[in-house]
């Protein structure tokens, strides 16, 4: 094949800026990158010196569509840190403040930034001026989350409530009854989500991927598990370190994630569903039934399906956690600090966010470690591209551009975590 | 800062929607004007301080028939300038809102809300030129006043 170059200016749909880089050299993919020039945040540079409680708040600024998930790990490994426990009704009510962040995080990219790919849309704005019922679901569907996140957080967006030990004010029962009516419009929508997304155009497409999720014993995992894979990993979040190493890479300021000797792995909603199938609500576990995915999904093109499974759960769960709600008192248990280093894993929507902070016996962070999803998906990413394009060869340079940036958009990056834009050039000679 | 994007106003003649981030300097300078038309109640207005984000855009300003939006703007004109645009009569070059990769903002909100047929009646933009955007909750010189004139323009408006 002669010689030619693609370059898309602006790869839109994803959280902050990047490109993509493919050469392709005598047919085959000879290289693929994604690079990461976001200059880095330094957070866990300005974490040193701050007082522990300060962490959820500090590290919540690191995203706007996943600040729950930061306090969560936040919260989880200060806790960790200094022997606290935390349980019964203040337990739950993180949980349901999880099940808002995954409504609203997921409403988002199945609806926004997703689907244009499958309907052939440049974006949300085209595809809304012919599927404005379509849209305005998805839209209806993101709220419903984001009631939840700011009934308990006091606002949608880098919400404010949560505190190591438990919350600094707690809903009254009647707030959260006040959200029943939506989500349970919302769950009705979630099930005609999976139906719809199910039914989309995909590619066939399939990777032997390593997945790692949380797994619970009872529950589908949000804040608490062990550290699991597909490929027999099961270990306590505190031996993370020992498992998984970040390394630098040059064409990324964002550091690769990998498993010690293993390599490439994948978390996100893909691993978290193929390791907890069985932990799903009854109702989400029927929808995916329909959708002809129970026995698992190897296709992350059909993380659509997925996601929008998570979000009939996250529906299903926010429900039944409502229905028993008990408002606790007091609305936090103390925690006093102590030296000590704590871990805390959580499932953010995009997949495991790992913290480790050590302090001093005065609560000081001497020390701070944040491993955002985003990191840990990049190396799946481009592997995914590679096998992508090498299957994709036939496909017009736009249908490859547009192929490429679909398989991208699969693991919904958060380019903004992991350090924004994604800018992408194929070379073909 | 408050973000009630579900506050449905029904009945309301007029909401006035002070849109930016007060940590990036001249960016808050919709929200000083937000702040201080909330400091002064009128019949029929009502005021409230938003991030900006598009989808809770289109549920703030559900069932209100005014809508004043105030935000910083980059149109090259003087720091200070106060542009009035009727957003159902012309569309806005994305390029004058200080846009994120992050986040749906205005001009989203704006499109999406024509595609989807959510505009109020009316919809007006008070665009406030901006100097800066460098992190900090300081106002550039001459902002403050461009944000008083900017409030005083729409209660006038709110009056006629």
């Amino acid at each position: 094949m002669p010689g030619r170059t693609i370059r898309v200016g602006t790869l839109a749909r994803v959280e902050g800026e990047g490109s993509l880089y493919v050469r392709i050299r005598d047919g085959a993919v000879a290289d693929v990158k994604l690079k990461i020039f976001e200059p880095p945040r330094f957070f866990e540079a300005f974490l040193r010196g701050r007082h522990f409680a300060e962490a959820p708040d500090i590290t919540a600024r690191i995203c706007g569509i996943c600040p729950v998930a930061y306090q969560m790990s936040a919260i989880h490994a200060m806790e960790d840190a200094c022997g606290a426990a935390v349980a019964g009704q203040l337990r739950a009510l993180r949980r349901l403040f999880y099940c808002g962040e995954w409504i609203g995080s997921h409403a988002l990219h199945v609806y926004l930034l997703h689907a244009p790919d499958f309907l052939g849309y440049a974006d949300a704005i085209q595809m809304a001026k012919d599927h404005p019922e379509i849209v305005r679901r998805g839209l209806q569907l993101k709220k419903a989350g984001n009631e939840i996140v700011a009934c308990l957080g006091g606002r949608e967006i880098h919400p404010i409530s949560a505190r190591v030990g438990g919350f600094y004010k707690v809903p009254a029962r009647q707030d959260l009854r006040g959200l029943e009516e939506r989500l349970r419009w919302a769950r009705e929508a979630a099930l005609e989500t999976v139906r719809w997304a199910a039914g989309l155009p995909c590619p066939e497409f399939e990777r032997d991927y390593e997945f790692v999720a949380l797994r619970h014993p009872e529950e589908y995992p949000m804040n608490e598990g062990r550290i699991a894979s597909s490929k027999g990993l099961d270990i306590a979040a505190r031996d993370y370190d020992q498992h998984f190493v970040e390394e630098h890479v040059a064409h990324s300021s964002a550091l690769h994630s990998v498993m010690r000797g293993r390599g490439a792995y994948c978390v996100g909603p893909l691993a978290r569903y193929n390791l907890n199938y069985d932990r799903l609500s009854p109702l989400a576990q029927a929808a995916a039934r329909e959708a002809g995915i129970a026995g698992g999904c190897r296709n992350p093109f059909r993380s659509i399906v997925v996601r929008s499974v998570e979000i009939l759960y996250a529906c299903d769960e926010a429900l039944r956690l409502i229905a028993a709600y008990e408002p606790p008192d007091p609305p936090a248990v103390v925690v006093r600090p102590r030296a000590g280093t704590g871990h805390g894993c959580t499932e953010a929507p995009r997949g495991i966010l790992y913290h480790r902070y050590r302090l001093d016996e005065r609560g000081t962070i001497l020390d701070a470690k944040i491993v955002p999803p985003t990191s840990q998906n990049q190396r799946t990413i481009e592997d995914d591209l590679r096998q992508c394009v090498s299957e994709s060869l036939a496909l017009p340079e736009d249908g490859l551009v547009a192929r490429c940036e679909q398989a991208i958009r699969n693991h919904d990056p958060c380019i903004s975590c992991a350090t924004h834009f994604l800018r992408l050039r194929v070379e073909r000679r | 800062m408050q973000n009630n994007g579900m506050a449905a106003r029904a009945g309301l003649r007029m909401l006035v929607i002070g849109v930016g981030n007060d940590l990036r300097s001249d960016d808050g300078v919709g929200l000083v004007v937000a702040r201080r038309l909330k400091a002064h109640p009128h019949d029929g207005l009502a005021a409230m301080e938003h991030t900006g984000e598009a989808a809770a855009l289109l549920e703030a300003w559900r069932g209100v028939d005014t809508v004043i939006l105030v935000d910083a703007v980059i149109t090259g004109a003087g720091g200070g300038t106060i542009h009035r645009f009727d957003l159902r009569a012309r569309e806005i070059p994305r390029e004058c809102f200080r846009c994120s990769t992050h986040a749906f903002g205005i001009p989203e909100a704006l499109a999406l809300g024509r595609a989807l047929g959510l505009l109020p009646r009316r919809l007006v933009l008070f665009g406030i030129e901006a100097r800066s955007f460098a992190p900090g909750g300081a106002l550039s010189a001459g902002l403050e006043e461009a944000a008083e004139e900017a409030a005083e323009r729409i209660l006038q408006e709110a009056r006629a």
